[in-house]
């Protein structure tokens, strides 16, 4: 396997690649380092990943693990989303060319499927037997059907108020779902506790995480791929733990890194809800840490209030020429509408924020019409109804021609 | 005053692989202080330049002490304090 040892990004010490999470010297976390030098022929790789399965194994080269390339017909295999050219979002907004990533075409509507599959995959091959998390809701819906398609048992924690879709749609796939008087933070903090003492229990985004992590690059290698081997000149993602919107720039580097792809990492937006913002706001104040908040938001897929790479997302921005910009719950909404309206996309509400935060930049000219935008969104609108509920009024009207007629104006007559 | 510290189990070994020490101190820093004086190798771990460490994060009977007094928090008697790595993605 190219993946060859876990390292702390504070300090730089080096672990096995076992499930460790957290660097024992500084606390700072630990990142899975690899050994591209087996990869000279990019020729070959290249083939390599275009033969390979539609899903995210075809870049077995560039994940964690130490076994083969996962049996791609058993499990949920995730990844291989469309990349949609949106003429019609961009003419909305002014700008030239925009591409929508739609993940919420993952196999339970989220991208938490790719980091999951890793994770997964990783945890039996350390010989896990038991998955957990603690979840905003997508992660949730996840874990708990990769634990059914893979036959592991699995522990799903959320905060008790989560959007009832998120809920149902966890329950269904028989987990042990636990919900839990608090906000993700505390959710999180109750699972880091545990995860201490139950040595079988791979929780995904705990003693998992930095296999976990390595899930999201892939996002950036399908854009590239679909992009005919090339890169966008800007990202729009969203940004709740920070993790997503680096390990993305993280794929990317690392495709130009082995020479699959010319030019620079792209410009980096990161989008935030302003009800739960500690990243936007450190960006703003041009600080290099985020002070913790308390969420209130009905983006709730974004609702971490203690980012735990916000460091790193703000280090991406300033390095790429990008920002981290936040949009109120009605622009949230707006943003759905947007989206919703030229795409045929209905995206949850942290897609929301993302539509949101484009047109944000469309509109104060930060992004010019010579620029190819991609908006990566990450999850499916119906799992968050209330989001949309009364945003339209439908037509009520008898069975009868009449009636019909009444109810519109000329141009829908005979 | 006696407080009680649980520790994460990457600290344990710091502290001769107890999960909990007790501590003595009217704040936050005092308890931590008093910790140290009996386990020196942790303050390398949690400190850095007289601080907490950027990923090290301090609650107080479930609450983040950065949404207190950080550590200047006054802490009750008999109060717990939990050290705990910061991580999440949910």
């Amino acid at each position: 396997m190219a993946a060859k040892q876990l390292k702390c990004r504070e300090c730089g010490t080096e672990y096995a690649l076992e499930a460790l999470y957290v660097c024992s010297k500084c606390f700072g976390p630990l990142e899975v380092g690899y050994d591209h030098s087996g990869l000279e022929d990019v020729a070959s790789v290249r083939r390599r990943i275009q033969g390979g399965p539609q899903n995210i194994w075809r870049y077995h080269d560039f994940l964690p693990l130490e076994g083969p390339q996962p049996r791609t017909r058993t499990g949920l295999p995730a990844g291989c989303t469309p990349l949609i050219r949106a003429d019609r979002l961009a003419e909305r907004l002014g700008l030239g060319e925009v591409w929508v990533k739609n993940d919420a075409a993952n196999p339970t509507h989220s991208f938490k499927d790719r980091v999951v599959s890793v994770a997964a995959t990783r945890a039996r091959e350390l010989g896990f037997d038991t998955l957990a998390c603690a979840s905003t809701g997508n992660l949730a819906n996840s874990v708990a059907a990769h634990g059914a398609a893979l036959g592991m048992e699995s522990y799903v924690l959320i905060p008790a108020d989560l959007e009832e879709q998120k809920v149902l749609a966890t329950g269904v796939y028989g987990t042990n779902l636990v919900k839990v008087h608090g906000n993700y933070d505390d959710v999180n903090r109750l699972c880091t506790e545990l995860s201490g003492d139950r040595d079988n229990w791979a929780f995904v985004n705990i003693n998992m995480r930095p296999y976990y992590a390595e899930g999201s690059k892939t996002v950036a290698y399908e854009i590239a791929e679909q992009l005919g081997w090339e890169l966008p000149d800007r990202c729009v993602v969203p940004i709740a733990s920070g993790s997503l919107y680096t390990k993305i720039a993280k794929g990317f580097q690392e495709f130009i890194d082995v020479g699959l792809i010319d030019g620079d990492v792209p410009t980096m937006n990161g989008a935030q809800a302003t009800g739960c913002s500690p990243v936007a706001t450190a960006f703003a104040d041009g600080k290099d840490f985020c002070r913790p908040v308390k969420p209130s938001t009905i983006a709730k897929s974004l609702a971490i209030g203690n980012p735990a790479d916000g460091p790193y997302a703000l280090d991406l921005a300033r390095a790429t020429g990008g920002s981290i910009d936040m949009v109120g719950d009605d622009e949230i909404r707006a943003g759905i509408r947007l989206l919703a309206e030229t795409t045929g996309i209905f995206t949850e509400t942290a897609g929301g924020v993302t539509t949101a935060v484009l047109r944000k930049l469309a509109e104060s000219g930060e992004i010019g019409r010579d620029e190819r935008v991609v908006v990566v969104i990450t999850g499916e609108g119906l799992k968050t109804l209330d989001a949309v509920r009364d945003s339209f009024t439908a037509h009520l009207v008898d069975p009868t021609i009449e009636s019909f007629e009444a109810s519109f104006a000329e141009s829908a007559r005979v | 005053m006696s407080i009680t510290v649980k520790l994460p189990t990457q600290l344990r070994d710091a502290a001769g692989g107890a999960a909990s020490v007790q501590a003595e101190g009217a704040t936050v820093g005092d308890a931590l202080e008093s910790v140290f004086r009996s386990h020196e190798e942790l303050r390398d771990r949690l400190y850095m330049d007289g601080d907490l460490r950027r990923f090290v994060n301090v609650y107080l009977g479930g609450e983040d002490i950065r949404f207190l007094d950080g550590l200047q928090t006054a802490v009750p008697d008999g109060g717990e304090l939990t050290i705990l790595p910061a991580v999440a993605g949910g």
